[in-house]
């Protein structure tokens, strides 16, 4: 009696034991990755600056004055907004894949991330009019409505069809039709600064500075913590609404959170680096795979840094690979992230 | 107050603010069960949605111990009412452990990490439910039954005072039906809980319930104590039923009965008939028997599945005239069964009748 006992509580803490190993392996290779990726969009670039010079120039700030200014100035940015945006739209895939109980749902196929180009571009049109340049912050505000409209457009298309690809084929006309709008005002406003905006309105990292990122880097800490915050009813929701309310959660206040946390999360983005695609289904397939577990308490950490880490390698490869020609970090986020999201309709279809 | 634990005032439930069905007052005591029961679509799950607040109700209020329930919090109630609901889940990368685990929510902290005495509770009721050996499971992996018995857990955890369950026993095998009511029963009987629920099985709902209630159309139609409820004429007509018959006192379902001029006589008794009337019946033969005394557990089957009876009083010895008429019914019998395997007192007048169809020559050998 004493000794089953005894062996089922060895096996009990040797299963928590076993998933305990795999989480930290989890986090630990991809913070290796992380450090790997940052070092490695450090050093490469046109003007390769050499391993030891990269130490030198970060944590003593000295040595050749070029490849000091390009590093704090151009590469640093530039990471660091990768490094957050990334982990940002993860994040926010996550949250609408949870609010809309579909592993396909995130922001760019949605039209979430489209709706936000298109108030965005008409903003800083608007303001270019006059003479304005937009700030960061009216940038952010502009896709954070623009977020919001498609987002309510998905919502409206979404109580009226339950089956998960018709609402994602809706999201990609809503985004089709927003993306569209964008062109045609972008194509017929007259200003030298539209090149500007072409440019972003393909989606890049580049033209990053040490205030875009300070802001980017608040607004999505603040929303990354609240969404954390948020895991406990996630994994209630998870569940079902009739069982997420029967354990106390208050399914309207609920899901109004999330859809605000999670248009934040890529209205941030977009204002700063335009509409990336399939980061934020892929990366949360990937998380949810690696840790083998959909528990949020886990899995927004993790998408965080998954997101960092495919989208700083997505954009050394846009940057690197064709230089000094640049990709647009769409098109490098669609060949890795595409696949996921192929491989995660077929494997639904067979279960 | 002298109220009950879980009441509704004229609680009108429906969809989109349109009524399905109207004024059901129900009351539910702490260590009572109730039962709804009524045909397919009656809207015996739209009740219980509307009491769990996943519907909004149309008119009325529902009370639980003692507060309405719409001016309770969400987390109040949690602590309060657990469900079973049949509707399909599938949660990703959920193990069944994750899954019982979710009941102890109403008492985590913000990030709803489960400490060591609730991990204690999740294995104390999977064990109860015997779904210890599933935790490591994927829970979109498990068969329906076992699904049940984890989201049983599931409310188990939640250490409720009322159990909501939509028909729990759906895809349960006999094993396990009968697990789950006892498994109820007993919270009802150790915890005081209060057990509200949909059943299909009207012979485990005659037998495990302190009340039933009866939805039928847009109404409730009836609701009391099980033995005033199953009746055979009033399940009958409860369900609309038109082929084959319902028996209130076994709580089992008969087939419809070959119908027509009886091929063959049966001489039965003590419950030797049974199988023979079953398996007449299953080839399409119709058949007489008697005389059977209507205390007689034959006659329960018997007046189901046979085309013709011939009955006595119960406790009375066969008399000449019901002896006459067995006669002439086996007469015009083409064959004799002899079920019954000995003669006592009481049926001695069936031996006779024996006799008379050896002499006939048409007893079967």
């Amino acid at each position: 009696m004493i000794r089953t006992a005894l062996l089922t509580c060895i096996d009990w803490s040797n299963m928590k034991k076993r998933g305990k190993i795999r989480y930290i392996f989890s986090f630990v290779s991809l913070a290796v990755l992380l450090a790997v990726l940052i070092f490695w969009n450090i050093n490469a670039g046109s003007v390769s600056v050499s391993i030891g010079d990269v130490f030198r120039i970060l944590f003593r700030r000295e040595g050749d004055e070029t490849a000091r200014n390009i590093i704090w100035s151009i590469r640093l940015p530039r990471i660091l907004a990768a490094l957050i945006l990334g982990g940002a739209l993860s994040v926010s895939g996550f949250l609408l894949q949870t609010f809309f109980n579909n592993p396909i749902a995130g922001p760019f196929v949605l039209g979430i991330s489209s709706g936000a180009k298109l108030t965005v571009a008409l903003t800083m049109i608007f303001l270019l009019g006059k003479g304005l340049t937009a700030g960061s912050a009216v940038m952010i505000l502009a896709a954070f409505v623009g977020s919001l409209i498609s987002m309510g457009f998905v919502l409206l298309v979404s109580r009226k069809v339950r089956n998960m690809s018709m609402l994602v084929i809706c999201g990609v006309m809503i985004g089709y039709i927003c993306s569209a709008v964008t062109d045609f005002v972008v194509t017929f406003a007259d200003d030298s600064n539209i090149v500007n905006l072409h440019n972003w309105s393909q989606g890049s990292f580049s033209g990053m500075n040490w205030n875009n990122v300070f802001l980017m880097a608040v607004v999505v800490f603040i929303a990354l913590v609240l969404a954390f915050f948020l895991s406990k009813p996630m994994n209630a929701y998870q569940l079902g609404e009739a069982y997420a309310r029967n354990m106390g959660v208050n399914i309207s206040r609920f899901r109004v959170e999330l859809i605000l946390l999670s248009s934040v999360l890529s209205a941030c983005v977009t204002a700063f680096a335009g509409p990336i695609s399939f980061v934020g289904i892929a990366v949360p397939q990937l998380m949810k795979n690696l840790l083998k577990t959909a528990k949020p308490i886990l899995v927004i950490p993790a998408c965080f840094l998954g997101g960092a880490v495919f989208c700083l390698f997505c954009d050394l490869i846009a940057r690197t690979v064709f230089s000094p020609t640049e990709l647009s970090i769409s098109s490098v986020t669609a060949v890795f992230g595409a696949p996921v999201v192929l491989y995660v309709m077929i494997n639904r279809k067979r279960g | 107050m002298n109220r009950s634990f879980v009441y509704t005032e004229n609680m009108t439930v429906g969809y989109d603010g349109k009524a399905l069905i109207r004024d059901i007052r129900l009351s539910l005591e702490k260590g009572q069960i109730l039962t709804l029961i009524g045909p397919n679509g009656a809207g015996k799950s739209t009740i219980l949605k509307s009491i769990i607040r996943q519907l909004k109700l149309v008119d009325g209020a529902v009370f639980l111990d003692q507060k309405s329930m719409e001016k309770m919090s969400d987390k109040e109630i949690s602590r309060k009412l657990a469900v079973v609901m049949t509707g399909r889940m599938q949660p990703e990368l959920m193990t069944c452990e994750d899954i019982v685990g979710t009941g102890r929510y109403p008492y985590t902290g913000v990030l709803g990490i489960l400490s060591a005495e609730d991990h204690e509770k999740v294995r104390s009721a999977m064990e109860l439910v015997h779904a210890w050996d599933l935790k490591d499971r994927d829970f979109s992996a498990v068969s329906d039954g076992q699904r049940q018995r984890i989201l049983l857990a599931r409310a188990i955890c939640q250490e409720p005072e009322v159990i909501v369950l939509d028909e729990p026993t759906s895809f349960l095998d006999i094993r396990h039906k009968l697990e789950l009511l006892s498994i109820l029963k007993e919270m009802v009987r150790k915890q005081h809980v209060a057990v509200l629920m949909s059943l299909h099985e009207l012979d485990l709902a005659q037998k495990v319930s302190d009340l039933v209630i009866c939805v039928h159309g847009d109404r409730i139609e009836r609701c009391g104590v099980p033995e005033e409820i199953f009746t055979d004429e009033y399940i009958r007509q409860l369900y609309g039923v038109t082929a084959g018959s319902y028996n209130a006192s076994f709580g089992c379902l008969e087939m419809e009965p070959a119908r027509g001029k009886p091929e063959v006589f049966v001489i039965a008794g003590g419950g030797s008939g049974i199988p023979v009337f079953r398996q007449l019946q299953r080839q399409g033969i119709p058949f007489a028997t008697g005389v059977l005394q209507e205390n007689d557990v034959d006659y329960q089957v018997a007046k189901a599945l046979a085309a013709k009876v011939v009955t006595e009083r119960p406790f009375e010895e066969i008399s000449e005239e019901h002896y006459q008429e067995a006669v002439e019914l086996m007469r015009s019998c083409k064959k004799v069964i002899l079920a019954v395997s000995g003669f006592g007192s009481m049926n001695r007048r069936n031996e006779e009748l024996k006799k008379e169809a050896e002499k006939l020559g048409i007893l079967e050998a």
